[in-house]
């Protein structure tokens, strides 16, 4: 999982590194903020414990052993922004001193592991131990899983990483002046590695130190347990000025969606039925799969399915727009404004389910 | 804590093992540091910008021979820094080597493009560019690795958190770094031993469930000793008067060699840039 140099372009690493600043500015405000001077010997000792719990040979079923990283736990006991500066903190160290995960390439490890991994750690964590009691064993299972799909989703986000290298960065020859392997190698690769030891490395792990913390220390799980009984990770999403520079790096982003028309030809695997028969398109899917050429005609499946649905805005392009760029920009505005409206009203639905589930605690206090 | 190679055995073997090596690492790494050598004579921040733009110019390059040559320029310093060549390419470049050599190797099959051979009994097809590919994979990873453990072989930590600071890394990140590599030290050794204890006590096989709990239990036991450490050193620091600003005291001075060095690793790495473009 840990990146080393050479594996991705110096472009890649930083835009990953451009990726990760927001969040690590974010989390340290947001420590500083709720830990004050505790920030730094807290962050540290966390940090620590994390690099050697990553160095732990952990026996798994079959015989075989594997180690984890062990963000879901992080994330569990520190909260995301705890865990996100803990993470990056033991892959500094390792990329620096131990040559684990090359020195370029930290941003990259940073943004999958510490980032990716933490924050989908504490979602699924959240999501699934939902209200139960601290001492419920439904917490031991959210927190194993959790560990699972964290370390699962870090990897398929390097998977990616890795096989978008040979598409975009090739020499003279056409030789792939990077991570070699495409897509369709890099994502199984990784995965099946991920999805059976690695997953399971991280699994036992975080399920297992969770149920010891619940019989020994259980007020450690207690600051990412909902309703929060320790303010460590400032889990309210409501410190709306610490999501400035999330703000403002999603409005730079969709100022730059225009970009996306420099880019020539249609994206892999999103061909239309009308390109099979176009022969320049023919040419175009062939060059972008290996050589391989597309079939004759198109597939049927894709040909009868095609029209089933048309998009209101087709090709990022609304028809009442004569201007590309404007229309690439306001389909972005558009498709964001969606996502935010969607989000905005499933979190304000939850906020109406727990204020009546915590009057019903108090009826039955 | 002696060089010597262990033998491998069991899963709190190899863990014992591994949180070993890490200790011996950063013993070999102080004492190195403490040389008289070119690059420990540098200044710091000399070495940190100038082995990153040698690391950059590696990752920028694409000509293999041009990142060849950077290679030679890692070994080359690490000769002149009288490093142990030894310790640097067998315990550390040749195992990352290995490891991306395997990865590389099916490049050399999987990459479409010119045919120049086939693979003896299995009769796969090899192509110019797989084994171009391959050929950077791992000359690059072997450069890099070489570079990035000439600034921590030659340098001790403290002093490359303290040239950090040259680059704007804010204080308070730079503090936690520093205070996280004390404690690594000190866990790693608490951790060895709870897995000593536990090891000379046990006798027979340990089923696969007492293991995993073994291990879990041991990784809990070291996470509230941490977060009781923390909670420690924090009044600790408060005794001293620690109110949340750090301070960090920057007497590095850079003498004539420094600005030599400095300008020749930028020289090295743009004129590697520009040949390998």
């Amino acid at each position: 999982m840990h990146v080393p140099d050479g594996y991705l372009s110096p472009a890649t690493c930083a835009a990953l590194y451009a990726g990760a600043a927001p969040f690590w500015f974010v989390a340290l405000r947001r420590l500083e903020r709720t830990l004050h001077t505790r920030l730094v010997p807290r962050v540290s000792l966390f940090a620590a414990f994390s690099f050697v719990v990553m160095m732990f040979n952990i026996p798994l079923p079959g015989g075989t052993t594997g180690h984890a990283v062990g963000m879901a736990l992080a994330a569990i006991v520190l909260g995301p922004a705890g865990a996100i500066l803990a993470i990056s903190t033991a892959l500094i160290i390792q990329a620096f001193f131990f040559g684990d995960g090359g020195i370029t390439a930290i941003g990259a490890n940073c943004f999958n592991m510490a980032i990716v991994g933490s924050l989908v750690a504490f979602v699924v964590y959240r999501v699934l131990a939902g209200r139960a009691p601290l001492d419920s064993p439904r917490r031991v299972v959210a927190a194993g899983l959790a560990g699972y799909v964290a370390i699962n989703a870090a990897a398929l986000v390097t998977a990616i990483e890795f096989g978008l290298q040979p598409l975009l960065f090739l020499d003279a020859s056409g030789a792939p002046l990077y991570c070699p392997y495409p897509l369709s190698v890099a994502v199984p690769a990784m995965m099946i590695g991920h999805l059976t030891i690695a997953g399971i490395a991280e699994l036992v792990l975080t399920g297992g130190v969770v149920a010891f913390l619940q019989r020994t220390d259980p007020a450690l799980l207690a600051a990412t347990a909902g309703r929060g009984v320790m303010a460590i990770a400032g889990n309210s999403a409501a410190a709306s000025g610490g999501l400035r520079p999330l703000w403002i790096t999603l409005g730079v982003l969709l100022v730059l969606t225009p970009l996306g028309l420099l880019a020539g030809g249609a994206a892999w695997g999103e061909w239309q039925a009308s390109d099979f028969s176009d022969a320049a398109s023919r040419q175009a899917i062939a060059a972008a799969s290996l050589g391989q050429p597309p079939p004759a005609t198109p597939p049927r499946g894709l040909e009868r399915f095609s029209s089933t649905w048309t998009a209101p805005l087709p090709d990022y392009a609304p028809p009442f727009l004569r201007s590309a760029p404007v229309g690439y920009a306001l389909s972005a505005m558009f498709g964001a404004g969606l996502v935010i409206l969607a989000i905005t009203g499933i979190a304000a639905l939850l906020r109406v389910r727990q204020r009546a589930g915590t009057a019903d605690d108090t009826v039955r206090l | 804590m002696s060089g010597n190679v262990r033998p491998r055995g069991g899963f709190a073997e190899r863990t014992v093992n591994g949180l070993l090596e890490a200790m011996e690492r950063a013993m070999l790494a102080e004492t190195n540091a403490a040389g008289t050598g070119w690059l420990q004579r540098l200044d710091p921040r000399v070495k940190l910008a100038g082995l990153l733009s040698l690391v950059t110019a590696v990752a920028m390059s694409h000509r293999a021979e041009v990142i060849a040559a950077l290679f030679g320029v890692g070994i080359a310093i690490a000769i002149a820094s009288r490093l142990p060549l030894s310790t640097l390419l067998s315990g550390v470049s040749l195992a990352t080597v290995a490891f991306s050599s395997a990865l590389a190797l099916p490049a050399i099959f999987l990459t479409p493009g010119r045919t120049v051979g086939t693979a003896p009994v299995v009769g796969w097809t090899i192509t110019a560019q797989g084994l171009t590919t391959a050929g950077y994979l791992v000359l690059r990873v072997a450069a890099t690795t070489t570079l990035g453990f000439l600034l921590v072989f030659s340098t001790r930590w403290a002093h490359v958190l303290k040239a950090l600071r040259a680059f704007r890394v804010p204080v308070v990140f730079v503090v936690i770094l520093g205070m996280t590599y004390r404690y690594i030290l000190l866990l790693l050794e608490a951790a060895r031993d709870m897995f000593d204890a536990r090891r000379s006590r046990t006798v027979g096989p340990l089923t696969g469930g007492e293991r995993r709990r073994l291990v879990t239990q041991g990784a809990g036991v070291l996470l509230a000793k941490s977060l009781h450490l923390s909670g420690e050193v924090f009044l600790a620091m408060q005794a001293r008067g620690f109110r949340g600003e750090v301070y960090l005291l920057d007497d590095f001075v850079m003498a004539r060699t420094d600005w030599i060095a400095l300008a020749s690793c930028a020289g090295v790495a743009l004129a590697a840039m520009w040949a390998g473009r």
